[in-house]
């Protein structure tokens, strides 16, 4: 096939395979026209569209400082009433707005030793769940697999929290009752400041919670995993490693940053979790002592039990505080994710 | 003596088999590994279990899909949850109209255009606002609009909280299907002196769009569970309410925590109910989201 260079269609003709452009021969050739190729000017759509796409992105940025300068500016005037200490005080009463009383000791505790005990017992599960998805089931089924993982995290979680109440917690009671009973002399398992009938201990949110972060743990893991150079696991199996061995000296320290990574976004989750644990926690008399059967609230389901109080200004100043130190803490661990992966980290 | 000793092989055999303790080891870790999986399966299968059998009743009852709760008493097995499903759908249909078109400018933005210090902060704050706690994201709204910019409690907040939560993920998602794109796509384009935002808009963002769609349903999905903005921005409704700027509404995440204080046991049929029909949406999007993946993507590149 050849075909002859034609100048003058260089800017008339968009679509001409060779045959046509030979066939054109016999028409009539534009004479007049302008240059072939316009300069730049006047393309005033780019500037507008790509104006449009920098606000969408500083929307984001502001966004977040709003969120930051607007919990801030509600908690200040609460902060200065408050009567009681902020950091250390377990008291929560918001009732009397000439005596504010209220302190974030007690929630950090029941949020950070549900968000804890949840990571510990999610993260050694989901590792092994990422393992099995990229390096022991069959190819064919991988993916299917990871799909029906996947699907715990698309459950709501005021579901969860109705059946780890309703159906998990009194299966956990004769558990916990065990473990009470041998172990009590650990502090995790000692009498904690609620009753063990019914399960609404930090034990069974705990649980709960592990089960709702397992998916994003898994998924970055996997994600990890699966970009374990072919080259070093081939040479593990060069030097006859068996396939555990395999898995412990390439897929492992290749994959660490991503399991570190993965446990933080999941903690980030566990921390801010909000209604499963508000159904699930029994509100408790008096202040807990670091034990798995305390019952108690968490920042975020003390917020949200009290939300439908929010009309005072004062009190409310109070919640919101409460509420910028969960965003705070949030903030933290959801960037020491980041900086543990590198960069992006991508778990839905 | 020396005789003997010259006999010997003067080495050992080369392969030795695998000794009975390393294959102990890796057969145990080989069950680990496929045990965790069966336990991560435990709780959702014994989860949709539960609340199929459960909430089955009252989701085949005579007009659960078709009237509210509006002079239903707590004891009476009667009404139904379409006041709640209105709710549910709209919030989150008014969440979406805004977050896709920001999320998807942003992710443009990302993806086409940024390459510098601040894409670099764009992203990782895309980052942070995804593991922002719903209840965060509530109380800004509530902050902002309500105590400060002095509206009412209404649907619309809790859309405004909803969109927070939305963004990101949409975002991410948008930004992982142009990167599919291939480039060759858009240099043909520059190349027929197409402008970059005629490129971005007819040739990239179509290429990648059953990808989108699929993304933007499964965050539909995600938000309409949260429970967080809708127990501090609106309150409860038991009968329906067309108005999403004015007055109470119900949404199936606020109807079951209201019927969950309700004793009797039409309430708690009333829960099981709406947490099946609240599982039935998600189950839907996730469908739809499937099937825009998997017929749409046909005959693109």
């Amino acid at each position: 096939m050849t075909v002859k260079p034609e100048p003058t269609a260089v800017g008339s003709s968009t679509s001409t395979s060779p045959q046509q452009a030979g066939d054109n021969e016999g028409m009539p050739i534009k004479t007049a026209k302008g240059p072939s190729l316009k300069d730049g000017g006047g393309r005033w759509g780019d500037s507008i569209f790509r104006s449009m796409a920098i606000a969408a992105g500083a929307t984001i940025i502001g966004v977040i400082a709003l969120m930051a300068l607007f919990l801030i500016i509600r908690a200040v005037p609460s902060l200065q009433a408050n009567m009681a200490n902020f950091f250390t005080s377990s008291e929560f009463v918001t009732t009397d707005e000439s005596n504010l009383r209220f302190g974030i000791a007690d929630l950090f505790r029941v949020t950070m030793l549900s968000s804890v005990f949840a990571l510990l017992v999610a993260v050694p599960i989901a590792i092994g769940i990422a393992t099995f998805l990229t390096n022991y089931a069959p190819r064919r089924f991988a993916k299917p697999f990871g799909m029906l993982v996947d699907l715990l995290a698309a459950v709501p979680s005021i579901v969860f929290g109705l059946w780890g109440i309703f159906v998990l917690a009194p299966w956990l009671e004769p558990v916990s009752r065990f473990l009470n009973d041998k172990l009590g002399w650990f502090f995790l398992f000692a009498d904690g400041n609620v009753s063990l009938a019914g399960g609404g201990t930090i034990f069974t949110a705990g649980i709960v919670l592990a089960v709702m972060i397992l998916p994003i743990i898994t998924s970055v893991s996997r994600e990890v995993f699966s970009l374990t150079p072919a080259g070093h696991v081939e040479a593990a199996q060069a030097l006859g490693a068996t396939k555990w061995e395999v898995v412990r000296m390439t897929v492992y320290p290749y994959g660490r940053s991503g399991m570190i990574a993965g446990s933080m976004l999941g903690l980030g989750r566990a921390l801010g979790e909000t209604v499963a644990v508000l159904i699930i926690l029994r509100s408790a008399a008096k202040a807990g002592n670091w034990s798995l059967f305390d019952g108690g609230y968490t920042f975020a389901s003390k917020i949200a039990s009290a939300a439908s109080e929010f009309s005072a200004k004062l009190p409310t100043g109070a919640y919101i505080a409460a509420g910028f130190v969960l965003f705070a803490l949030t903030f933290v661990v959801n960037a020491l994710a980041r900086l543990a992966a590198g960069g992006r980290v991508s778990g839905g | 003596m020396t005789q003997a000793a010259l006999d010997k092989a003067l080495k050992g055999p080369t392969f030795h088999p695998i000794s009975a303790k390393r294959k102990a080891k890796n057969s145990i870790a080989a069950i680990l590994f496929s045990a965790s999986f069966l336990i991560a399966m435990l709780p959702l299968v014994w989860l949709l279990y539960t609340v199929l059998s459960r909430g089955f009743r009252a989701v085949i009852s005579s007009g659960w899909w078709t009237r509210s709760l509006a002079g239903v008493l707590p004891e009476q097995f009667a009404g139904g949850v379409y006041h709640a499903i209105y709710g549910t759908i709209v919030q989150a249909g008014i969440a979406a109209v805004i977050s896709v078109p920001l999320g998807v400018m942003a992710a443009i933005y990302l993806v086409e255009y940024g390459h510098g210090r601040f894409a670099k902060i764009t992203t990782f704050m895309v980052d942070i606002l995804a593991g922002v706690p719903s209840i965060v994201a509530a109380l800004f709204i509530f902050a902002l609009w309500i105590t400060t910019l002095g509206f009412p409690q209404s649907a619309f907040a809790v859309s405004l909280a909803l969109v927070l939560l939305m963004l990101p993920v949409v975002v991410r998602n948008t930004e992982e299907m142009l990167k599919l794109v291939p480039d060759e796509l858009r240099e043909a384009s520059y190349a027929l002196g197409i402008a970059k935002w005629k490129t971005i808009v007819r040739v990239v963002v179509p290429t990648a769009l059953p990808g989108m769609i699929s993304g933007i349903l499964l965050a539909l999905a995600r938000v309409m569970g949260e429970t967080a903005p809708v127990l501090v921005l609106v309150g409860y409704a038991r009968s329906i309410n067309f108005n999403a700027f004015e007055g109470n509404m119900a949404s199936l995440p606020l109807l079951i925590y209201t019927e969950l204080i309700n004793p009797e046991a039409a309430g708690r049929s009333r829960v099981w109910g709406a947490a099946l029909t609240l599982i039935l949406l998600v189950a839907l999007l996730y469908i739809a989201a499937a099937f825009v993946n998997r017929y749409l993507t046909r005959n693109r590149v």
